[in-house]
């Protein structure tokens, strides 16, 4: 979640509530129970660990939220790091997701590259469990697992060509 | 010898197909060279020209443009009558649906290659039974293909490919037909090669078949768009998949 809002403060500095706009608009239904809070405190713990910073503007009367946030340098540099950060098994479809769109809507970096990257980091994980399968005999109860693992990274793996052919057509529209 | 090792050598090779507003670039000026005792899986989506650039490789097609080289020998400019004898005998080809002659047992569709490249009937059988034994079938060389599972089959074909001791083997979707249990045989038939030296082109759209090559290389467009050298890259630790790290 910091991650994410980072992120998208990357673009422009925003009100909170522009961000949570952003976010909801980005995750869908999924974002439906996210509640309004939640954005709120991440910035004010991000505000703390000096990652942004906010302002206070004279806004306009009929809007109460008058504090607009940005990214200090350090919130740069994190940004960086989690936009080139490859992991897994950690199954954040959601986090990788907002990734993608964070990037194509900051244009911090190309979303198709993005996905290209994590897809090489899952095969180079792939062809260690394909070959820890081969070399199992057949009808190893230990088999059956690394079988698991291959089922997972090839449904991720799936996923990954599907946002490789979103993200291809899509330039920004968030 | 032929230069740097490669056993294939491909330079701004095209294949185009039909005319004018018709006209489709199946295979989109790739470069590429696979050297001997290499693993390469070519992997993308139906249409985006892997079997074309297979085809290509193997002298079953002729390139519109660029070149083609085998083994430090260009073969696309070879005749119709050389380019046969190149497929007879330095290329072996494994395809999706096996291509076995059906009134044939296992053991004669493997003597098969042989004895068109001119081999005595003797010689045929006995390196017959070497491959037979080789991809774990020996006790089904009387076997008619009809008498065979899937993956069975797959690895009589895989056997007469050998038959000739080809320069490469070329693989279009060797495992499109076959349940897990049949790939993994499949996969590991193609490991152990490897390990004998022998080079490998493989096109598939099954990760698990490309993850255990060298070097993956993704087409779209009849270009390459990703190229990743999988051999090494790795540092084959398994507890990071399954969260018992740390």
């Amino acid at each position: 979640m910091q991650d994410a809002v980072l992120a998208m403060l990357a673009k422009e500095p925003s009100h909170g509530y522009q961000l949570r706009a952003r976010l909801r608009r980005t995750l869908g239904p999924l974002g439906e129970s996210m509640n309004a809070g939640q954005v709120y405190v991440t910035l004010a713990r991000l505000e703390r660990a000096g990652l942004v910073v906010c302002e206070r503007v004279n806004g306009l009367p009929d809007r109460p939220d008058r504090k607009v946030y940005a990214l200090t340098p350090a919130g740069q540099q994190r940004v960086a790091a989690w936009l080139a950060e490859v992991s897994w098994p950690k199954p954040d479809l959601a986090e990788f997701h907002l990734k993608l769109a964070a990037a194509a809507a900051g244009r911090l970096a190309d979303p198709v590259e993005l996905v290209a990257a994590q897809r090489r980091e899952l095969l180079r994980r792939l062809r260690d469990v394909q070959r820890a399968v081969l070399a199992e005999p057949d009808g190893s109860t230990a088999g059956l697992l690394l079988q698991g693992v291959v089922l997972r990274l090839q449904a991720d793996l799936r996923w990954l060509e599907a946002c490789e052919r979103a993200w291809s057509k899509i330039d920004d529209e968030i | 010898m032929y230069e740097f090792g490669d056993v294939l050598r491909v330079r701004g090779v095209c294949r185009e197909y039909g005319r004018g507003e018709s006209l489709v670039r199946a295979v989109d000026e790739v470069d590429m060279e696979v050297p001997e005792g290499q693993m390469l899986a070519v992997m993308g989506p139906s249409g985006c020209g892997k079997s074309t650039l297979l085809h290509l490789l193997g002298g079953l097609e002729r390139p519109t443009d660029g070149e083609v080289w085998l083994a430090g020998r260009r073969i696309d400019t070879l005749s119709e009558r050389a380019l046969a004898r190149l497929r007879r005998g330095s290329v072996g080809f494994v395809f999706q649906a096996f291509h076995l002659v059906e009134e044939l047992s296992a053991a004669e569709n493997v003597e098969l290659p042989a004895l068109l490249a001119g081999c005595s009937a003797r010689a045929a059988r006995h390196r017959a039974a070497v491959l037979l034994e080789r991809v774990g079938l020996a006790d089904r060389a009387r076997h008619l293909p009809s008498e065979l599972s899937g993956g069975q089959r797959q690895r009589v074909a895989i056997a007469r490919a050998l038959a000739n001791e080809p320069l490469v083997l070329l693989a279009d979707e060797p495992t499109g037909n076959l349940d897990t249990a049949a790939t993994l045989d499949v996969l590991r038939l193609f490991e152990d090669l490897r390990c004998a030296g022998q080079t490998l082109v493989i096109v598939t759209h099954d990760e698990r078949v490309a993850a255990i090559a060298d070097r993956l290389v993704s087409m779209r467009d009849g270009m390459f768009v990703d190229d990743i050298r999988l051999a090494g890259s790795t540092t084959g630790r398994l507890d990071g998949l399954i969260g018992l790290e740390g």
